[in-house]
């Protein structure tokens, strides 16, 4: 991935940072510049709003056959996380085997390395989640 | 409006064809199409050609003006259009030369479908089918395109107890269907064990639950409806088509097991076409990955919602049923040359219509239904065809 367009999202995939429709109180994850409720009276008024970082798992997969550049990784757990603020949001769980992972299961949000760019390249991170305790 | 008519179809053999190239394959189609509707091209007014990533695959953009070139029509200067929606690249210029002819503004179109992904390895074609995602927020984080078909079947599986034996049944049917396709990529038929002890892509995916990816083209002649006699005895009326999108991430959609852009885009076809669901007596649908099938058949309203698996294991999609879903084999076992599939489907139907399909021929088949979809689900096309005598 170029530089510019990884850098560009560093809040959101750092942080957590989605927007807040000041309009219908909605939260959006990732960030939106328009509300698909209000429309044109949200344009403006879709302002940042940081995410916990806790929710539940609400759908699973154990992936052998990689994507690009995390064949190092396989198998690798990647689910789907109702994040309990409202948003969905698809992203890895790591920490545990996939034996532990259940439809339903409570996670928080780790800060993590998800990829590179080659040897010499820029180092990619961002949110993974793990069970909680 | 005026009513449109298919009155030619081709379609080259989908599968590994290192001999071919894009351009032979187009035109391959496009020719038998020609041939079929027994028109002189110099009849034609425009082509659409669905393709979705000849830029990746081929590294060749601008190909709708390369078949119209290596066609022998680069002097007539034809109008030409690509076309791209992902997977539903080729429904979806099935669409706009519908359009085109119902308006007025042609009167003899083709529309073709054609794709070449085995020029490059697995990995990279692969990496094309995830493109079709939402890349920044699903594919940057590891999903893979099979991995968001496999959290689908999760969901199915935990909400209406779809099991992994009623996926593997959606790949034996739609294998023991190709392998009376001489077409099809994969002729071969598979037991349910074969399916279940094939090795696991993203689970409960495995590999046999997976469509391949292929190279082919198909190809459709549409023209007005009124002068659809004059070149044939069995023409095939376009009853209704719909178009619908929804949300391009999986995990922003309002339910994970249904595809409300099918659900959305098959209620503007059956409404149009005014056929209720349980008057379809074969449909064309998208089974990517069996799970997808499964969906599918709810979401079109052929099978209540939930229940998708256990029609299937029944036999309720299979021949004899009361829908026969996937005849030609499907993506699974005809195989799936992204932007040549949503044509490929029109193609057997039509074939189905006129009675034309030898081994596969579903008796009586009289109102069939294709259904192309986009990514996850991002973008759906569903098709009614009609035989009228």
């Amino acid at each position: 991935m170029q530089i510019p367009r990884f850098w560009r999202q560093i809040p959101s995939r750092y942080n957590l940072i989605g927007v807040q429709c000041e309009n219908c109180k909605r939260i959006y994850f990732p960030p939106r510049t328009v509300c698909p409720e209000c429309h044109r009276l949200s344009v403006g008024k879709m302002l940042p709003y940081k995410l916990s970082g806790m929710g539940v798992v609400h759908a699973f997969t154990q992936i052998y056959e990689p994507a690009d550049g995390f064949e190092n990784q396989v198998p690798y757990i990647m689910a789907i996380i109702q994040l309990d603020e409202g948003p969905r949001i698809t992203a890895q769980i790591v920490d545990c085997g996939i034996e532990d992972v259940k439809i339903g299961s409570r996670v928080e949000m780790v800060f993590r390395r998800l990829g590179e760019d080659g040897k010499a390249g820029i180092i990619y991170y961002g949110y993974k989640f793990r069970l909680c305790k | 409006m005026r009513d449109v008519a298919i009155i030619g179809i081709g379609m080259t053999k989908f599968g590994e064809l290192w001999e071919k190239s894009f351009r032979e394959l187009g035109i391959e189609a496009g020719l038998k199409a020609i041939a079929d509707a027994k028109i002189s091209g110099d009849l034609l007014d425009a082509l659409y050609v669905g393709n979705m990533s000849a830029g990746k695959l081929i590294e060749q953009e601008h190909v709708a003006s390369l078949i119209v070139d290596y066609s022998g029509y680069a002097s007539r200067h034809l109008p030409a259009v690509r076309v791209e929606a992902a997977s539903a690249s080729g429904g979806v210029a099935f669409y706009e030369a519908y359009l085109a002819v119902a308006s007025g503004l042609y009167d003899f179109v083709m529309v073709g479908g054609a794709e070449k992904m085995t020029d490059v390895g697995d990995a990279e074609s692969n990496r094309e089918l995830c493109a079709t995602a939402d890349n920044e927020w699903e594919s940057i984080f590891g999903a893979t395109y099979a991995s968001l078909f496999a959290m689908m079947a999760r969901r199915h599986m935990y909400e209406y107890g779809t099991t992994e034996e009623q996926m593997a049944q959606v790949a034996v049917k739609n294998h023991r269907f190709g392998s009376k396709n001489p077409l099809a990529h994969f002729r071969n038929t598979l037991t349910l064990d074969q399916v279940l002890n094939s090795s696991p892509v993203a689970t409960p995916i495995k590999t046999l639950d997976c469509a391949p990816v292929s190279d082919g083209a198909a190809a459709l002649v549409l023209c007005p409806w009124d002068h659809a006699r004059k070149f044939t005895d069995t023409p095939v009326k376009i009853a209704g088509i719909g178009l619908a999108t929804d949300t391009i991430a999986l995990h922003s959609r309002r339910d994970m097991c249904t595809m409300d852009a099918v659900v959305r885009a098959s209620s503007r076809a059956y409404h149009m076409a005014g056929v209720a669901p349980k008057q379809v007596n074969i449909a064309e649908i998208h089974d990517c990955y069996t799970i997808a099938e499964i969906i599918e058949i709810e979401d079109l309203r052929l099978v209540k919602k939930g229940e998708g698996g256990k029609a299937t294991a029944e036999g309720v999609t299979d021949m004899g049923g009361r829908v026969v879903v996937n005849p030609s084999g499907g993506l699974k076992a005809r195989g799936q040359p992204a932007g040549a599939v949503g044509i490929a489907q029109v193609v057997e139907i039509v074939e189905q219509l006129r009675g034309e399909a030898k081994e596969r021929q579903v008796q009586g088949a009289e109102v069939g239904l294709t259904l192309n979809i986009g990514g996850t689900g991002a973008t759906a096309f569903v098709s009614i065809l009609k035989r009228e005598n």
